[in-house]
């Protein structure tokens, strides 16, 4: 039971990661209808940055989470601006394959720096645990948690209630008639791209906070189960982005904690697996919008 | 006829260009004149080239985007080289044999799996290629008999490297027949009507969830060729061999070769296998160029201004080609 309870809160904890950035990605193919491949790799950056900081060991806390998330939205600003802009009219393999560019240049930019050597943080937010009886809950969870789930109300209402929101909604919806009714498509890719960025730079914060490492291929590996994790709830809905990425937290941790040894080893496959049948099953995923074909 | 006398005529001028890139190349293993390292890049550009025009028929002819040959790659791999370890056969009647293994049970997997996922296609389809090869590479790890996280060992190679180059080449060369003769063959025709309009295709009588499933049937089965010829030239497999930046990079020589030509393919990945080999010196620095040269690749793509030079050039190509014939 308690080994049961603790593999929850673990699985949500990873999971709330998950949602964050499978929120990006959502974000972004929603807007921009680009798999954004160089999404992890921001993670990855802003993780470094945070590194960074803490071996400074001048600034404090608060400030050094505020310089990963301003890292990570400005990294995101100048990429979509550098690579992807120029590319917005041609096809969608191409625009994949530069995104697959960028996303080996930070990585080997990462490696050249940092070398390929894990490196391990400080921990710097230091929390106590509560204790229910048997069952101990450290406190950082509910941070983590907290954090997922007020970013995810907030966005939900930016994007319902104000004009850049709504831009937004109309630009995924049809470019061409939100240019026509006066939507700077250019400026609203732009800001879909900065606020996804920024989510990586909270996703980056919660990561560092929780894991304490990071090695210049974590953001690829952990983007990829991301983008699973989004594509599983439906890519471009942000509840779905959230429930895809809680379920892909909880499957994983509970089948490295229940699973035996031997089968343990397959524990990334069980998502992929999951993956694959939620797609044959429902092709647009658990709440994606079903597109219809016109001829 | 003038259709046939062309066929001819390429089939003829091919299997001259394949006899003499052979006749060089042994040459120059024989003589020992390449240095050690490129004489076994030789053998790993043959399997790339098997890999590149096997995706060139899903992403170029056919118009699908797969992000998971490595899938296909690792089945025939691990399927071929398991019954190579677990045999006891001489060693050639054991190489095609397990070519053939490998071949087929890839074809099993691709058919099965496209079968699957037919309905879905553009982005949904990449995804789900994606994530079907991270599941297939974590799956292997825990067949028993194959060797798990550390890899399946002992693997039978050839002995000397002309012989494992002339065995790969010859593979390359059957793959590359069979390529060039299904796109001109009525099939081929049949997908390139798909990528280019489905709807239209499928309203003047062409199944299309059949013929995707060939062609994804056909392109697994090269992809587990050129897996076997892997395990033979490397006699170790491990599931860390077939990460989905392998499929990546495949995805590369294709779009970088011009999808949908069997030439531009070869020529990409030659470059691009043998590209960081003469990088060496700039060890550090390799893949940073390798990432810098692709978007910039993408981006000289896109640019209007050299869409317009291209066009120039090529137009100046075909002047001179008509002068030279008169």
């Amino acid at each position: 039971m308690q080994m049961l309870i603790s593999t929850i809160i673990d699985g949500l904890n990873l999971g709330s990661v998950y949602a964050l950035v499978a929120l990006g990605y959502s974000m972004v193919y929603g807007i921009a209808k680009m798999l954004n491949f160089a999404h992890g790799d921001v993670i990855m950056v802003g993780i470094y940055s945070i590194f960074v900081c803490l071996n400074a060991n001048v600034l404090p806390v608060p400030v050094t989470m505020l310089i990963c998330v301003a890292v990570c939205a400005l990294l995101g600003f100048v990429v979509e601006k550098l690579a992807y802009k120029p590319l917005r009219s041609s096809s969608s393999l191409s625009v994949l394959i530069t995104a697959i560019g960028v996303s080996y240049l930070l990585q080997n930019v990462a490696l050249l720096i940092f070398k390929s050597d894990r490196k391990f943080l400080q921990s710097f937010i230091e929390l106590g645990s509560l204790k229910l009886g048997e069952i101990e809950i450290p406190l950082i969870s509910f941070v983590i948690w907290g954090t997922t789930l007020i970013i995810m109300f907030a966005l939900d209402v930016f994007i319902k209630k104000t004009s850049m929101g709504r831009a937004m909604l109309a630009v995924s919806e049809d470019k061409g008639a939100a240019q026509l009714m006066g939507v700077n498509v250019n400026r609203t890719i732009s800001l879909t791209f900065i606020i996804g960025s920024a989510l990586a730079g909270v996703a980056a914060i919660l990561y560092a906070a929780k894991y304490q490492n990071v090695d210049p291929y974590t953001g690829s590996v952990f983007g990829i189960k991301a983008f699973a994790a989004a594509v599983f709830g439906g890519i471009g809905s942000i509840p779905g982005a959230m429930i895809g990425g809680f379920t892909l937290g909880l499957i994983e941790a509970l089948t490295i904690g229940f699973l035996p040894d031997s089968l343990a080893a397959a524990s990334d496959g069980v998502a992929y697996a999951l993956l694959i049948i939620m797609l044959i099953l429902k092709p647009s995923g658990l709440l994606g919008k079903k597109r219809v074909e016109k001829v | 006829m003038n259709y046939k006398n062309t066929y001819v005529r390429k089939i003829i001028g091919g299997v001259l260009c394949f006899v003499a890139i052979w006749a060089v190349v042994s040459l120059l293993i024989v003589t020992g004149i390449l240095p050690r390292s490129v004489q076994s890049l030789t053998v790993k550009i043959c399997y790339y080239i098997i890999l590149a025009l096997s995706l060139d028929l899903i992403v170029g002819y056919l118009g699908d985007l797969s992000l998971g040959h490595a899938a296909f790659y690792a089945v025939g791999a691990y399927s071929g080289c398991a019954f190579a370890v677990y045999t006891n056969l001489p060693l050639l009647p054991k190489f095609i044999l397990a070519l053939i293994i490998g071949g087929l049970c890839a074809a099993l997997v691709g058919y099965l799996i496209s079968s699957a996922i037919i309905k879905l296609r553009g982005d949904y389809l990449a995804i789900v290629t994606l994530a079907f090869g991270e599941f297939i590479r974590s799956f292997v790890k825990i067949i028993p008999g194959l060797g798990g996280t550390k890899g399946l060992i002992g693997i039978p190679s050839f002995e000397s490297r002309f012989g494992s180059f002339t065995a790969a080449y010859i593979v390359v060369g059957l793959v590359v027949l069979c390529i060039f003769n299904f796109t001109h063959s009525r099939h081929g025709r049949m997908i390139t009507a798909i990528r280019d309009n489905a709807i239209a295709a499928e309203s003047v009588g062409i199944n299309i969830k059949q013929t995707k499933i060939l062609v994804f049937a056909l392109s697994s089965f090269m992809a587990g060729m050129a897996g076997v010829l892997f395990g033979f030239y490397k006699t170790t497999l491990s599931p860390s061999d077939f990460t989905y930046n392998l499929s990546i990079e495949v995805l590369v020589m294709v779009v970088l070769g011009g999808m949908g030509s069997i030439r531009g393919s070869i020529i990409a990945s030659v470059i691009i296998v043998a590209l960081p080999e003469f990088l060496r010196g700039a060890d550090n620095y390799r893949m940073l160029i390798y990432a810098i040269a692709l978007i910039a690749m993408m981006m000289l793509n896109a640019s209007p201004r050299f869409i317009a030079l291209k066009r120039k050039v090529s137009e100046s190509f075909s002047q001179l080609r008509a002068r030279l014939k008169r």
